[in-house]
């Protein structure tokens, strides 16, 4: 509603409010979502002339126009009658609603997480095609398809019903964690998403998510050095950690675990969110307040019946708090209980390397950071791994940082 | 222009000029210094207009077949798969002439090793057929 241009980033958060509308007004999912991209297009081009006076109301028409051409020629083509659409649901929604619907669309389960995360970043997103294809390193044609593909899939399914939150959630997080290497920020991307949804429900997870992200993010600009090499937690520079998204993480997780009953336990987005806070509030690595990390591991673990085969991971993240709360050989014993389901994961060693070093024993610790970095698969981690076994094989332990 | 591909090998190739042991049980400083060089590597050929790509591969090699109507796919890690090639990346440049491909191959081999002494690697150069579009059809 006003006479400036609107910048992209206003302009993107309008895409899920206008595609919604057109959802829940009967439209093909599908179909709703091309025309938008035709009218964004158009948007780009006609608005730095003459902007809209309502942008959401300018998309929306023009959108519904290129529905109403599409249906048109595609009659004319194949001579059927044009069948007839639902009225439009009366009343005005509220944005959160839409969010969520469109969520519950792109992130339906019987999508493969990876089409669920490519058409959550475009039609919730707002991303083009081509920036998403930048930010996973694909062609675009490639990306074009893969979209296509999943919006073919979701036809004739019906999308007005609450979904799945659990797969939502598992989206937006495999978003956060496909990296900021790219020309997108998909972490930051994922943050904003997240925000969108804890906006729409009230469900603690959705939170724990958002708080999750937040207090992980916070300490990015800390975790390469101006070579782009890798610091770990325990000797970053806690002064470029950002306080700001910290304390809003913090805010969030807390009025997430308000929420919780004794019958509704925190989930597992909040449980590593609480740990996460906890690295995040200590000065230095040594104040590091293992042992109450040590009991969210233990509520992480109890969230599967079987970890060791359910949730591996969190067995092994708890076997390095249990190596620094009670001791390195404690932990040592812990990830053996692994050994089966990640030995042949490049983490598994890592860990052990840590454990290794925390005891004093540098030659061990060499040798499995270097089992390490012959499984790593990603070429920073791997270069790390490698300085890590010749720093310990060259007998050098690592200096504490406080 | 045509486009070379420069493979780094795991293993395999020509005799080594001398033996030297893994990374991992470089000095540091070595270390150091041998990652410097890869990084200036690239660096030095996207300025030069010559960088098209760049991978680095994992060491877990894996040889499949078609396993025949109704049967799983075939796997094995080769029949000799201590001494076989194992690719370890490349870079893809787009050169001028075969010749700066060999001489881009050679300034990668001189990367430092061990107390800083070039490695003398072994560097496996391939040219990539072009793909010219067909006007005849």
């Amino acid at each position: 509603m006003s006479d400036q241009p609107l910048d992209e980033g206003a302009l993107r958060a309008l895409v899920p409010r206008v595609l919604a509308s057109l959802v829940r007004r009967g439209e093909d999912f599908d179909a709703a979502e091309d025309a938008l991209q035709e009218a964004l297009l158009e948007a780009l081009r006609v608005w730095p002339e003459s902007p809209p006076r309502d942008p959401r109301a300018w998309l929306t028409t023009v959108a519904v126009r290129r529905l109403v051409d599409a249906r048109r020629s595609e009659a004319a083509r194949t001579r059927r009658e044009e069948t007839t659409y639902a009225e439009p649901q009366p009343g005005a929604t509220e944005e959160g609603d839409d969010t969520l619907v469109l969520l519950f669309c792109c992130c339906h389960p019987d999508l493969s997480p990876a089409s669920q995360v490519a058409l959550t970043l475009r039609a919730v997103g707002g991303l083009t095609t081509r920036q998403i294809a930048d930010a996973f390193y694909v062609p675009e044609a490639t990306m074009a398809q893969r979209i296509s593909r999943a919006k073919r899939a979701l036809q004739g399914r019906r999308l007005d019903r609450p979904g799945d939150l659990a797969v939502v959630l598992r989206a937006l997080y495999l978003i956060y964690t496909a990296g900021h290497a790219g020309r997108v920020d998909l972490a930051l991307e994922a943050i904003r998403l997240a925000r969108q949804l804890t906006l729409a429900t009230q469900e603690p997870e959705a939170r724990g998510l958002l708080a999750l992200m937040l207090l992980n993010h916070a300490r990015l600009p800390a975790r390469r050095d101006a070579q782009g090499r890798i610091v770990p937690l325990d000797r970053q520079d806690r002064g470029r950690w950002d306080t700001r998204e910290i304390a809003e993480g913090v805010r969030v997780l807390q009025s997430a675990l308000a929420l919780q009953t004794d019958e509704q336990r925190p989930g597992r987005y909040q449980v590593e969110a609480a740990i996460a806070a906890l690295h995040d509030d200590a000065a230095c690595a040594e104040e590091t307040d293992w042992p109450q990390i040590l009991c969210w591991y233990d509520d992480l673990i109890a969230l599967t019946a079987d970890s060791v085969h359910q949730d591996p991971a969190a067995v092994l993240g708890r076997a390095v708090a249990v190596g620094h709360a009670v001791g390195a050989a404690a932990g040592l014993r812990e990830t053996d209980r692994v050994r089966d389901v990640l030995g042949d994961h490049h983490r598994w060693h890592a860990v052990r390397g840590h454990l290794y070093e925390l005891a004093g024993d540098l030659p061990a610790a060499g040798a499995a950071y270097a089992d390490a970095a012959r499984r790593a698969t990603d070429l920073a981690e791997r270069d790390h791994l490698v300085r890590l076994a010749a720093r310990a094989r060259a007998g050098a332990p690592r200096s504490p940082n406080c | 222009m045509p486009k070379y591909l420069l493979l780094k090998h795991y293993r395999g190739g020509p005799e080594p000029h001398h033996p030297f042991p893994p990374m991992d049980q470089w000095a540091p400083e070595d270390v150091e210094a041998h990652m410097a060089f890869l990084h200036h590597v690239s660096e030095l050929l996207e300025k030069n207009g010559e960088f098209v790509d760049g991978q680095a591969l994992t060491q877990t090699q894996t040889w499949v077949r078609y396993g025949g109507p109704d049967a799983a796919p075939v796997t094995t890690d080769g029949t000799l798969p201590e001494t076989s090639d194992l690719v370890a990346g490349w870079y893809m440049v787009d050169v001028e002439s075969r010749d700066r491909a060999i001489e881009l191959a050679a300034y990668i081999s001189s990367e430092p090793g061990p107390g800083g002494e070039p490695l003398y690697e072994w560097i496996d150069v391939r040219e990539v057929m072009s793909d010219a579009p067909s006007h005849e059809t």
